[in-house]
């Protein structure tokens, strides 16, 4: 079947019910989307699916025929900083950075919907993404540096 | 040399004291320095200096051996070589190195040693200089024990010195400068005409001259990179996906792995039926692995589907199969014939029947390690030679587990250490890179990477140790006065001793750490350990130890204050004999406007916990809500002696704090029918965001020795919020996790 990943058509030849995660890690090589637990609880494998943040440990390979599926590979590169992932740097979020990914494309999403968020409502859409660090204080202020920059604000 | 060898292997112990017979290997193989393992493979026209650090014409290299689970240690280790050695950051490479015996973890045996770490008597240093030298010889190279600081500190910045010095020599020789009129910036030698020679310029020459050792380190003062805020080396791949952990590698024609071991740890699995398995579309191979079966197929998600197709029969385990019987045990061992050792034994305890004004019963559960990026290996078996691809505390450990199940020489097994999604104690095990083996001796000649599903991953976790404390005390004129603390626990420094192959013998410190040493002046004060018989498989968790003594031994403390009437710091800090730790207190008063009045329903609780020899302060503040208690405010003060950089030292305060918290309110590993019932995030999450505090951090240095961060702010988390609980509703919570008996926002 044939899938677009950040703006690229990629023909696969994978089950349908093959989780789009596996196809995107293992088919495509796409490893910036990580597995965390395969049910939906950690969020580490938030990718966008027409502009909206999804799980594909949930998405069937299927389900992603005809969307344009976006991973942070696509959001930003190291030479071409997407807002979120510049904030991210600016406060040195990371440490282990293993749900960084996921937390990036889930915040990237949160802010197209809501620019201009209260703490509260970054603590409840940030609280689906798990991080094992803790590394949560940063991720707050990384959040609102991200809406400052979309907003254009800095 | 062999002889040595058995000696020290079998008496040698991590977090544990004793050492039977270690004395029988004298000073000079101590002293006699590793062989420098980057020297065998130099190219011509390569220098290094020291095992830290590889120039040639190209590029620079720098090898920081402890691995990088989040802590930030790479940068860390980078910093403090090209401090002297005077590099910036963006011109130089870093590498993990290979596993060798010069990249020994001195400082981790130091604090294995049964001392207060302020204790500078000769007998402590005495052991201390002992526990360095039996790892030294072992050529342990470890990460954990907050060690990787302690043990890089004046080591790295003298290779760093080394390579600089040398440099210099050999830019004298060249150009007929002498070398006092030689300086060094950003990575070139400055004569004094302003002239500049690229260090990689210089590599072929200096490769040639003896390295000069004995330089003396900048002082402070000067020190452009230590202490100030580092942009951490890995932030912009850990940022943009870029970064590839072992999870992520891919090989030509690799193969992927998923695996189902018995879920009663260490019992055997039976029999198996994979005819279902074996038709699955993908599967190359189904393959009985020690205790359960492997599958290997052309993709991650292919392998998971169809190892879970087999039908496996498993044996009992080798332990009480329901969690009620392991809570039997711990409570059985508060027995003559289990204690372990008396550690502390101030004034004299001497209840007599009731005597005592208070007793009090703490209990804390097994808990999981489970870093979000699972355990995995790759491993590639071919006649010639094992290359591992893993993230792992101690490679040299691994790699002789995988010789001795591929059957080749140590020298032909190659680690290749990785950035690791997470640790929290987990990789010092070797579960994923044992079985990976088994499978690529089966199936040879192709890279093979196992992933654990999560769940599967929950079921093998070996988790943090069980156990219990029973308080006696007794208070005086406003003061606490008698202290008796029992702990009863399993010991896992047994437990991870036995599956590294060591034993452990003598009492186990980690039993009562962060109670025994305690840094308070209660006149009567004493802390005895009893050792539970081992239950299921534990072993080190974040903070080892003291994770749970001290909990146990500061929220009773705690109780025995508030019976005495007095301030919880105030009380603290008239009890505390220690200056460094007094500060810590006092700054901790200070920064959480302690004496501040709070609003209704709030409260305010205090705990100081000391281990691997970092004191760390927390207040708590919470608000007992309509939906629950909320955790509004921690305030952190600890002292390592010197903040490496300010930024990574603060944040891995509030991940500490986060993880402290997060598994005391929410989290617990328990067993039925032999298996751990919580197999997936949702049954055992630690924190999530909309529970996360905001956090007030300070570093302070006033203590002499430099130390490492990354586990001493777990300890107090637990106790202060228990207290600050206790203080908001009058409800004393002795157990973790405390949402068994009350509720969070
Ligand atoms: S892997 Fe998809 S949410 Fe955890
Ligand atoms: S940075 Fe390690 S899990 Fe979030």
């Amino acid at each position: 079947m044939e899938i677009n990943v950040n703006g690229e058509a990629h023909e696969v030849d994978v089950e349908d019910d093959m989780p789009l995660l596996w196809v995107l890690r293992d088919e495509l090589n796409l490893t910036g989307t990580k597995y965390g637990c395969g049910i939906a609880q950690c969020g580490a494998c938030t990718i966008h699916m027409d502009g909206l943040a999804v799980r594909p440990c949930q998405l069937k390979a299927s389900e992603a025929k005809g969307r344009q599926i976006t991973t942070i590979e696509g959001l930003g590169t190291p030479d071409a900083l997407n807002a979120v992932q510049a904030a991210w740097i600016e406060h040195q979020v990371a440490q282990c950075g293993y749900c960084q990914s996921g937390q990036i494309m889930s915040a990237a999403s949160f802010l197209k919907f809501k620019p201009n968020p209260t703490d509260e409502e970054i603590d409840y859409a940030m609280s689906a993404n798990l991080c094992r660090c803790g590394t949560y204080p940063r991720i707050r202020e990384a959040v609102k540096t991200a809406a400052a920059k979309l907003r254009g604000e800095v | 040399m062999s002889q040595l060898k058995t000696i020290t292997r079998r008496t040698f112990l991590v977090g544990s004291t004793a050492i039977a017979g270690g004395v029988a290997f004298g000073t000079y193989l101590t002293k006699k320095p590793h062989d420098n393992p980057l020297a065998e493979n130099l190219k011509n026209g390569e220098a290094s200096f020291n095992p830290w650090v590889l120039i040639n014409e190209e590029k620079i290299t720098l090898v920081v051996p402890h691995m990088d689970m989040g802590q930030g240690v790479a940068s860390m280790q980078a910093a403090l070589i090209a401090e002297e050695l005077d590099l910036d950051f963006g011109q130089f490479e870093i590498s993990f190195g290979v596993p060798a015996a010069a990249y020994f973890n001195t400082a981790l045996a130091s604090e294995a040693a049964p001392f207060l770490s302020a204790d500078e008597s000769i007998p402590a240093k005495t052991m201390r200089t002992l526990m360095s030298s039996v790892f030294k010889i072992m050529g342990l190279q470890v990460t954990g024990g907050s060690s990787s600081v302690p043990d890089s500190f004046f080591k790295l910045r003298m290779a760093g010195a080394t390579a600089r010095e040398t440099l210099k020599k050999a830019a004298s020789l060249k150009t007929g400068v002498a070398v006092e009129q030689l300086k060094t910036a950003g990575g070139h030698v400055i004569l004094p005409d302003g002239n500049q020679l690229a260090y990689t310029e210089l590599a072929k020459l200096a490769s040639e001259l003896k390295p000069l050792h004995n330089n003396e380190l900048r002082e402070p003062a000067d020190w452009r990179l230590i202490g100030k805020p580092m942009q951490r080396l890995d932030v912009v791949e850990k940022s943009t996906g870029t970064l590839k952990y072992g999870i992520d590698l891919a090989f030509d024609e690799m193969l992927y792995a998923a695996v189902k071991t018995n879920p009663r740890k260490g019992a055997a699995m039976q029999s198996y039926d994979d005819s279902l398995a074996k038709k699955m579309r993908g599967v190359s191979h189904v393959i009985a692995v020690t205790n359960g079966v492997a599958v290997v197929a052309d993709n991650t998600w292919r392998a998971f589907k169809a190892v879970d197709k087999v039908d496996c029969e498993w044996s009992e385990a080798p332990y009480p199969a329901e969690q009620a019987d392991h809570w039997a045990e711990v409570v059985a061992s508060f027995i003559p014939e289990r204690l372990d050792k008396v550690w502390r034994d101030d004034g004299s305890i001497t209840w007599s029947k009731d005597s005592y004004e208070i007793k009090s019963e703490y209990k804390a559960p097994y808990v999981a390690h489970q870093p979000l990026e699972p355990l995995n290996a790759i491993i590639k078996v071919t006649d010639e030679r094992v290359d591992i691809w893993v993230a792992h505390q101690m490679p040299r450990f691994a790699q002789q587990k995988v010789a001795s199940i591929t059957g080749h020489e140590e020298e032909q097994i190659y680690l290749h250490n990785q950035y690791a999604g997470g640790s929290f104690g987990h990789r010092l095990e070797f579960e994923n890179v044992l079985l990976a083996a088994e499978i690529a001796k089966q199936v040879q000649g192709k890279a093979i990477k196992l992933t654990f599903s999560r769940e599967e991953d929950f079921a093998q976790d070996f988790t943090r140790q069980i156990g219990m404390a029973s308080g006696l005390g007794g208070v005086d004129n406003g003061q606490v006065v008698s202290m008796d603390l029992s702990i009863a626990t399993v010991s896992s420094s047994t437990s991870q001793g036995k599956r590294l192959g060591q034993a452990t013998p003598g009492p186990d410190k980690q039993i009562v750490e962060g109670a025994w040493n305690l840094p308070y002046a209660i006149p009567n004060f004493r802390v005895s350990a009893y050792r539970v018989p081992e239950l299921a498989p534990t072993s080190s968790w974040r903070s080892v130890g003291a994770s749970t003594a001290g909990f146990f031994a500061d929220c009773f403390l705690d109780e025995l204050i508030h019976l005495a009437g007095a301030d919880p710091l105030a009380e603290r800090i008239r009890l505390c004999q220690d200056e460094v730790v007094k500060q810590v207190l006092i700054t901790a008063g200070e920064l959480s406007e302690w004496n501040k009045p709070l609003g209704p329903n709030q409260g305010r609780g205090i705990a100081l916990v000391e281990s691997f020899g970092v004191p760390v302060a927390e207040v708590v503040e919470v608000t007992q809500t309509d939906n629950g208690i909320k955790v509004d405010q921690v305030t952190v003060v600890a002292d390592v002696g010197q903040v490496l950089d300010p930024v990574n030292f603060d944040n891995l305060v509030k991940g500490g704090v986060v993880w402290g918290l997060g598994h005391a309110m929410n989290s617990e590993i328990t067993y039925a029918d032999g298996k751990v019932q919580q197999r997936n995030y949702h049954q055992h999450e630690g924190m999530r965001m909309h529970q996360c505090p905001q956090i007030i951090v300070k570093g302070l240095e006033n203590a002499t020795k430099i130390r490492g961060i990354g586990e001493p702010p777990i300890p107090p988390a637990a106790p202060a919020l228990a207290n600050a609980i206790f203080a908001a509703t009058g409800q004393r919570i002795r157990e973790m996790p405390f949402n068994k008996h009350i509720k969070f926002v």
